[in-house]
């Protein structure tokens, strides 16, 4: 086969790939926000939305029509081009990171072997990290931009605790590096099939540090005070209205999602689950299992918000500061002298 | 090896035109009725005091010269992590040692009071 043809055919099979991926990220976080509505709804002894469709099913897209119809408004004194750019910024950068995601091994399609994935990066843990932590600029951003005093303050606490947090959630990772030596995602899945058991086994202390700070980095409870409505408002969107609201929102929702996907590839071993049936089966079972594996930890989140009551700031920063860094640093020198140990 | 790159390209292109196209229907569709009041700054209902672009604690810039240390640091222990089961207990030593000066720092700063929110 001509190389150029086979470019074109890559090409082609990346843009079909890019094109579902993002059709099926956007719809699971309209209905991750359902779902959100409907567990705390019956966590609390209510019926959560009822009214558009059968079990309110249909209630994400009549959200989403509300969004698109309302009133744009700019106030008077914001940094128009910041203000229009932080709820872009925020979007583009949370559906980036799923382009690295893999969620399955492969398909053959006409004599080609075709990745469930995007991209398999080298260095795909890094982009994910990269990516996801520029996420921060959005909403400092939009705080500054609004100029009100809510949102500057939100904005202000919100990038102090990403920032924070952040650190430990990058800690808490090199663990898993050290065991599985190497950034590739599909590669650290790999890893657990080859050892036949998941890291989680390997890295409780890393797993429990990496999703407490991923928690907090999605700005979700028990960690949501950029959100503490009792002090701030709305936080950073205060001033925000219309779809520029909604971004905001879509793009927390599929931060949540990539946040469970690496939970899931790092530490729950990605795809692998029990193969059984037909060749199809065989193929399409490990889709099911890693998006059953990020499932579970969406509830989870749900579940949390249902059930915690919010941190004080100061808490917060002293939990980060104090607790999950140095527990994230005492990780690293347990696991560096039980592999040194024993290799 | 570029070409891994290729479909990140993809993806951003296609990101950014879904969210540019949202945004700018939102803003095509949505009715505008602005007005003097529904312009300013929420504060709560009352006509707002001054402007936003006030001084606002140091600490959150402390706190962003923290970070930027230790995420230097984690960054120096990416790729030792990824070649670690190569350097062995020689791989251990180096980076205990430099783990422990900037834990030296690390402890100055809590004793100094750089941690503590409310001080």
């Amino acid at each position: 086969m001509d190389t150029s043809s086979d470019t074109a055919f890559f090409l082609g099979v990346t843009v079909v790939k890019v094109v579902v991926i993002l059709w099926v990220l956007l719809t699971a976080t309209a209905y991750l926000t359902w779902l959100e509505r409907k567990v705390v709804a019956h966590i609390q002894s209510r019926w959560g939305p009822y009214r558009v469709g059968p079990h309110g099913l249909l209630q994400p897209l009549a959200d989403g029509l509300k969004f698109l119809f309302k009133e744009d408004i700019v106030p008077a004194d914001a940094d128009r081009v910041i203000y229009w750019l932080a709820p872009f910024i925020a979007f583009t950068l949370a559906f980036l990171a799923i382009a690295v995601i893999p969620f399955g091994g492969s398909f053959s399609f006409h004599g080609h072997v075709i990745p469930f994935q995007i991209t398999d990066l080298d260095v795909g843990l890094l982009f994910v990290l990269a990516v996801t932590s520029l996420g921060v600029y959005s909403i400092a951003l939009a705080g500054w931009s609004s100029n009100s005093k809510y949102p500057l303050f939100g904005g202000l606490r919100s990038s102090a605790q990403m920032i924070s947090y952040e650190l430990s959630l990058g800690l808490a990772l090199i663990g898993v590096l050290m065991i599985t030596g190497t950034l590739s995602l599909r590669g650290i899945v790999e890893y657990q099939q080859q050892h036949g058991m998941w890291n989680i086994f390997k890295q409780p202390v890393g797993f429990l540090v990496y999703f407490t700070a991923a928690i907090a980095e999605t700005n979700r409870v028990p960690f949501d005070l950029p959100e503490g409505e009792t002090e701030l408002v709305g936080g950073y969107h205060t001033e925000y209205s219309s779809f520029k609201f909604a971004m905001f929102f879509i793009a927390e929702y599929a931060n949540m999602v990539t946040v469970s996907c690496v939970a899931t590839l790092l530490f729950f071993g990605g795809w692998l689950g029990p193969l059984f049936g037909p060749p199809w089966l065989r193929t399409w079972l490990p889709v099911f299992w890693f998006c059953f594996k990020v499932f579970c930890f969406l509830f989870f989140y749900i579940w949390l918000r249902g059930t915690l009551p919010r941190f004080r700031y100061d808490q917060l920063m002293a939990f980060g500061w104090k607790v999950l860094l140095p527990v994230a640093l005492l990780n690293i020198l347990v696991t560096g002298a039980v592999v040194a140990a024993s290799s | 090896m570029l070409r891994d790159y290729l479909p990140i390209l993809v993806q951003l292109i296609a990101v950014s035109t879904v969210g540019a196209a949202i945004l700018a229907v939102s803003a095509w569709v949505g009715k505008r009725r602005p007005s003097r009041e529904k312009l300013s700054p929420y504060e709560c209902g009352s006509v707002p005091v001054g402007n936003a672009r006030e001084r606002f604690s140091i600490s959150f810039y402390l706190v962003g010269m923290l970070f930027i240390l230790f995420d230097v640091e984690a960054v120096f222990l990416y790729p030792w992590a990824v070649v670690y089961k190569s350097l062995k207990w020689f791989g251990f030593l180096e980076m205990f040692l430099y783990i422990l000066v900037l834990l030296a720092g690390y402890l100055y700063i809590w004793k100094k009071g750089a941690l503590d929110w409310t001080r």
